[in-house]
């Protein structure tokens, strides 16, 4: 029965490259398709082979701990073979491009491709180039879609529910891909965003994807059920668009004074990696009645089983 | 050269206000004899055959102000015998080019070269300009002097702008002493910084880092507070914004300058990006539609004096790349005059407005005999079929590069042939 409603409804996209390019159907299929995963995860046997015989390639032109060790163990977990490539080591160093690099891998026949790049756009070039399905880890600041997925589910499983919702998310929003895949997934979804962020740091027209915006946290803060928090990325700091990491935390970081604004039951996110001490509060941070960060990481992994599984079909 | 005799053409010539059905006579030297309805069969001397041209438009050959060649340092992307041929394709039979070379044409010995090579390898006039600043690093002067004498049209740093405010008072006096014609890209380094693309909506959406039009507006009201106390021969060489359209409308009745639009930033928008096109990577950026209709606004109320095709050759490897790391740029010199017509079908802009900021208007900023159809010139003209749709394929570019920004865009209006000095070089 499962298998002729997950046959019925199909993704209506060959990649994940955006949360933007996907419907409403295609996300509660990744959600549906994901749920099955968690269960699995924390049994003792973790091994499926739905993907065996598949290979899959981890393209990581940025460092990342988090994501490409879930998209990993996703991977080998279903049974693909799964190669990793530290692209600071390739022949990208000696001068070749990203398109001959994709046209090279294709040449071996990969059947999905993982690619993390620092420019926005990498994942569209890449697609537009190999004959299998590439699912984008993070492009620049534009879109890091399984990390919205994943953050989706982890509110789904505490509230149960996303539309209704009143979320807040706050930080660098500039910078930030998860920002961005975040915003288009919850609106989608219908809850209510607040982006949370000094001038500086807030992206030119931001409010026309639906979302209200603040440079006061407490204001932005009231009354929500999820609170989000963004990596600040220190580099920020020598370009002025901030003035200190102790001025930001006095305004911008998530205290339990600040976090008093939002409902009794908020619980409190971060995508990774922390700056304690810059935007939250340490003891925020591990607090199991609030924080769901670990969580978070944890689902990570069965989201990017579903979408492997999906897009590997 | 045989006397050449046209008739029943619709001749378009703004210098001398003529916009009428008639004919051109080219005399054997290569120079416009007799023009306008006068010449007609009636009184030509019967054992000649004149050319009919039944209609097809005579415009005086395009001068394009802003054109990047490959010579020397890039003659893989363009060189002058390439570029001079899509140029003529596109009616241009004078271009200005940009000193964004490698070397950079900012000393006496590289315009000697520059010019040998225009000679022997171009058909079409080259005007060449040379850098403001050694280098183009934007520090120390280049010799206006010594380089006007050697023939050089203009001064600008092309693709750079001069950040200094003190450096550029200084630029201005000795152009002023020396009737030196610089030209300004203007655009603020700081807050223009890692921008790729327009500031706003689109940028946000895409990850990209935005160029807020605020950058260009800086600059323009900086230089026109100096020129205000340095009266200097001093052109803006793309406006991109309503906002920058704006002060040039507030400010022309106080202080003498000029300014030009690329026909990219005429025709084009933001949106046209669409998915990360990288050919739609251009200096300044795309910017909204309103910005967009307040550009044909100031053609049309002539705020703007001219249109330039920014014609910047990029080979297919500096623009298969992420948008962040592809290079600048789209080549447009062949589509220009077609891609200008757009304005004059669809009712924005009047045919003798686009073909002032297509000849007269650039030749009067740069003082050179160009861009018209007086008796006794060098007869450069070419002849459109205004009507003629056409569809723009890179394939068919005959530019060394295929950047196009409009591949696939359906087009009205096609030059047929191009004289220079009386000799047809493009012919259809």
């Amino acid at each position: 029965m499962a298998t002729k409603t997950n046959k019925a409804i199909k993704i209506s996209q060959k990649h994940l490259l955006g949360i933007q390019d996907l419907s409403i159907n295609d996300i509660n299929l990744i959600l549906k398709e994901s749920q099955s995963f968690i269960k699995l995860n924390q049994s003792k046997n973790k091994r499926l082979n739905v993907l065996t015989g598949k290979t899959q390639i981890n393209l990581f032109f940025e460092p990342s701990t988090r994501t490409q060790s879930s998209f990993e163990l996703a991977g080998k977990r279903l049974g693909a073979d799964v190669m990793s490539m530290n692209m600071g080591n390739s022949a990208i160093k000696k001068g070749e491009t990203l398109i001959d690099t994709a046209m090279t891998l294709n040449a071996m026949h990969p059947d999905i491709i993982v690619i993390r790049h620092q420019d926005s756009g990498a994942c569209n070039l890449l697609s537009q180039k190999v004959n299998c399905a590439v699912l984008n880890a993070g492009d620049g600041r534009r879109e890091h879609p399984t990390q919205a997925l994943l953050d989706a589910l982890t509110i789904i499983n505490r509230k149960k529910k996303i539309e209704g919702l009143k979320v807040a998310i706050c930080g660098d929003i500039l910078h930030s891909r998860v920002a961005r895949s975040n915003i288009y997934l919850l609106t989608m979804l219908g809850a209510e965003v607040n982006i949370v962020a000094p001038s500086n740091l807030m992206p030119k027209e931001i409010e026309k994807f639906g979302v209200n915006t603040f440079t006061d946290m407490k204001k932005g803060l009231m009354d929500c059920d999820i609170v989000m928090m963004l990596r600040l990325q220190n580099e920020r700091m020598t370009s002025s668009f901030l003035s200190s990491n102790r001025e930001y935390y006095e305004y911008y970081g998530l205290t339990p004074d600040k976090l008093d604004y939002a409902k009794p039951d908020a619980i409190i996110m971060h995508p990774g990696p922390m700056n304690r001490g810059i935007e939250i509060d340490t003891r925020l941070a591990d607090d199991i009645n609030k924080s769901v960060i670990k969580e978070q990481v944890e689902l990570g992994v069965a989201v990017r089983m579903a979408c492997l599984k999906i897009f590997c079909e | 050269m045989k006397k050449q005799y046209f008739i029943n053409a619709n001749i378009v010539d703004p210098y001398n206000s003529v916009n009428e059905n008639g004919g051109l006579i080219v005399g054997e030297n290569g120079k416009i004899e007799a023009i306008g309805k006068k010449v007609n069969t009636n009184n030509l001397p019967t054992r000649e055959k004149p050319i009919d041209l039944k209609g097809k438009y005579i415009f005086p050959g395009l001068v394009d102000m802003r054109v990047f060649v490959g010579e020397p340092g890039y003659e893989y992307k363009e060189n002058f015998r390439t570029l001079s041929n899509a140029a003529l394709s596109g009616g241009v039979t004078s271009v200005v080019t940009m000193p964004n070379t490698d070397p950079v044409i900012d000393n006496v010995s590289i315009v000697d070269f520059l010019k040998r090579r225009g000679r022997d390898k171009s058909k079409i006039n080259i005007f060449p300009c040379a850098s403001l600043t050694q280098n183009i690093e934007g520090t120390n002067m280049t010799e206006f002097g010594l380089l006007a004498n050697k023939g050089i049209i203009a001064f600008t740093d092309g693709t750079k702008t001069i950040q200094n405010t003190s450096l550029m008072s200084r630029i201005m006096n000795s152009a002023k002493d020396l009737g030196c014609l610089i030209m300004q890209h203007a655009e603020d380094y700081h807050l223009a910084k890692n921008g790729m693309i327009n500031s706003g909506i689109i940028a946000t959406k895409l990850g990209l880092s935005g160029i807020p039009d605020i950058a260009e507006r800086i600059i323009i009201e900086r230089d026109l507070a100096l020129l205000e106390k340095i009266k200097c021969r001093y052109h803006i060489s793309q406006l991109s914004s309503a906002s920058s359209v704006e002060v040039i409308k507030d400010r022309k009745n106080e202080v003498k300058f000029t300014c030009g639009v690329s026909i990219n930033n005429l025709s084009l928008n933001e949106n046209d990006i669409g998915d990360f096109k990288t050919f739609l990577k251009l200096s300044p950026p795309l910017r909204k539609e309103e910005d967009r209709e307040a550009l044909v606004q100031g053609l049309k109320d002539k705020t703007i004096d001219v249109i330039v095709s920014d014609h910047k050759p990029e080979d297919e490897e500096s623009k298969r790349l992420t948008f962040a790391q592809a290079a600048t740029g789209a080549s447009g010199i062949e589509t220009l005059l077609s891609l200008s017509l757009e304005l004059y079908h669809n009712g924005s802009v009047k045919l003798e407005t686009i073909i002032q900021a297509l000849t007269s208007n650039p030749a009067k900023i740069l003082n050179i005999n160009k861009g018209n159809l007086t008796i006794g010139n060098d007869a450069d003209f070419c002849i459109v079929d205004l009507d003629k749709p056409w569809i723009v394929k890179k394939e068919n570019l005959i530019s060394k590069s295929k950047n196009t920004s409009i591949e696939d865009k359906k087009l009205q209006g096609k030059v047929t042939n191009t004289f220079v000095k009386g000799q047809e070089l493009f012919k259809i």
